[in-house]
């Protein structure tokens, strides 16, 4: 169809039909990398810049907060032990001092009641004391009186009748202690 | 067109089947020898054995369109997906950089190390550029791949084999970068005889040729096959008193979409494997250790 202008002509459907594709081509080709290579890649490449930058940055930001929370834990783990220390400590007094506290009241107590106790006694003492008293004074008239009227005479003889009643009250008391 | 022996045409005699001739561009303003010697149906004209066309034929035609409209596409797509970015990025964003990122990160920085930052906005226009003219080819309005036209690939060939070229020698000097690609360290003496015209013939011939056929070859044979399948088929479907042909052609209409399919993925797997390869000779060129 076409004259052999060249003896490439056997090359079929690989010899260009017109050089005009090739220099087409290469030119389209060219514009496009240009493009590429002015404007596009610039952009693509700022932004992965911008976003690794902005990852670093949000990572640094959460290590610094890591570490900030971790130091704060330390800190109420701290505050913690300290305040459990404190409270067993406090626990400790208390149950000493309460201890100390039922020892005294104890102590009080039994003081208190020996007192009363020592009161009484003195007392009971006192009150006895002098029914004795009364009573030999009582029953040493009554015994004269009585014997002298059995007697029929009178004992008049003061001195020596006291002697004999006084004799015998004695003897009835060491009795009576004995008994006890 | 001349009517070709291809078997269908001996079932029935008026199917012209799709050659090498249906990849022929077509001039947007066509010259009035063009429109001569290129009307159908009719006996082409004797003179036009020594046709040559004009000017306009040659360089306004709808394929070198279709790659100027694809270069727009391409330039459209990043300044569309580059516009207004954030650190957090919308669903726009994301698309621009999930495209990006594949060519950057997954050719780029994996095969050229720390350097990549120089040669990745080849990569990703190399990437984009072939990958949508590829798609071009499974698309409405054009349904046709413009690296099936070999001008094209030869182009991006050439581009690759003067980048690698220039930044080994840029590197190494001239001398030291020839000799890095000719003779690889390490080879006894006895043998460099055959390695020197080995290695030339890998670094400097087949490399650039490959990459050009390879892409050339993928597309224009998936094409064809397309083309087969979706003209025979509508030839075959058109036919009347003939339930069996009308069968075969409902088939093989219905087969051309698993092939359009799989001509997709060939697309974007050939626009991958020249970008990966482009990376891989730039790192053999300048790589330390060869």
């Amino acid at each position: 169809m076409k004259p052999a202008m060249l003896p490439l002509e056997g090359l079929g459907p690989l010899l260009p039909e017109h050089i005009s594709e090739l220099v087409v081509g290469v030119a389209l080709f060219g514009i496009i990398w240009f493009v590429v290579a002015t404007k596009i890649m610039p952009i693509f490449e700022k932004t992965y810049t911008a976003r690794t930058e902005a990852i670093s940055g949000g990572l640094e930001k959460a290590e610094i907060a890591q570490q900030q929370a971790s130091a704060a834990l330390e800190e109420y783990q701290a505050q913690l032990a300290t305040a459990r220390a404190e409270a067993a400590k406090i626990r400790e007094d208390a149950k000493a001092q309460a201890g100390e506290i039922a020892a005294e009241m104890k102590a009080q107590a039994t003081a208190e009641s020996q007192r009363l106790i020592e009161t009484a006694k003195a007392q009971i003492e006192a009150d006895r004391s002098q029914v004795m008293r009364s009573l030999r004074k009582e029953i040493g008239g009554l015994a004269t009186e009585l014997a002298g009227k059995i007697v029929g005479e009178s004992l008049e003889d003061d001195q020596r009748a006291k002697r004999s009643v006084d004799r015998f009250l004695d003897e009835l008391e060491a009795q009576s202690a004995d008994a006890k | 067109m001349q009517p070709s022996d291809g078997f269908l045409v001996l079932l029935e005699g008026d199917f012209v089947p799709p050659s090498t001739e249906s990849f022929n561009s077509r001039p947007l303003f066509p010259s009035d020898g063009w429109i001569q010697c290129h009307a159908h149906g009719e006996a082409i004209p004797a003179h036009c054995a020594d046709f040559v066309p004009t000017w306009t034929d040659a360089w306004l035609t709808n394929h070198v369109a279709q790659a100027v409209i694809a270069t727009l596409v391409v330039i459209g797509f990043w300044l569309f997906v580059a516009h207004n970015h954030k650190i957090v990025p919308g669903k726009r964003q994301f698309i621009g950089e999930w495209v990006y990122d594949f060519v950057r990160n997954g050719v780029s920085k994996d095969i050229l190390g720390h350097e990549f930052r120089k040669y990745t906005p080849y990569l990703v226009a190399l990437f984009s550029f072939i990958l949508v003219n590829n798609l071009f080819g499974e698309f409405f309005v054009f349904m046709f791949p413009t690296f099936s036209k070999i001008g094209f690939a030869y182009g991006l060939a050439l581009c690759t084999f003067v980048l690698y070229n220039a930044v080994g020698i840029r590197k190494y000097g001239f001398g030291k970068y020839i000799k890095k690609m000719v003779l690889p360290p390490g080879v006894p003496w006895y043998v460099t005889w055959l390695i020197i015209p080995l290695e030339v013939l890998s670094n400097f011939i087949v490399r650039p040729f490959t990459l050009a056929l390879r892409l050339f070859a993928n597309l224009f044979a998936g094409h064809l096959v397309i083309l087969v399948f979706v003209l025979g088929g509508t030839w075959l479907l058109e036919q009347k008193d003939n339930w069996f042909y009308n069968l075969s052609g409902a088939v093989s209409i219905a087969f051309s979409f698993a092939i359009f399919a799989l001509e997709i993925f060939i697309g974007a797997l050939q626009a991958y494997i020249f970008t990966v390869l482009t990376a891989q000779y730039v790192h053999s060129a300048i790589a330390e250790e060869h």
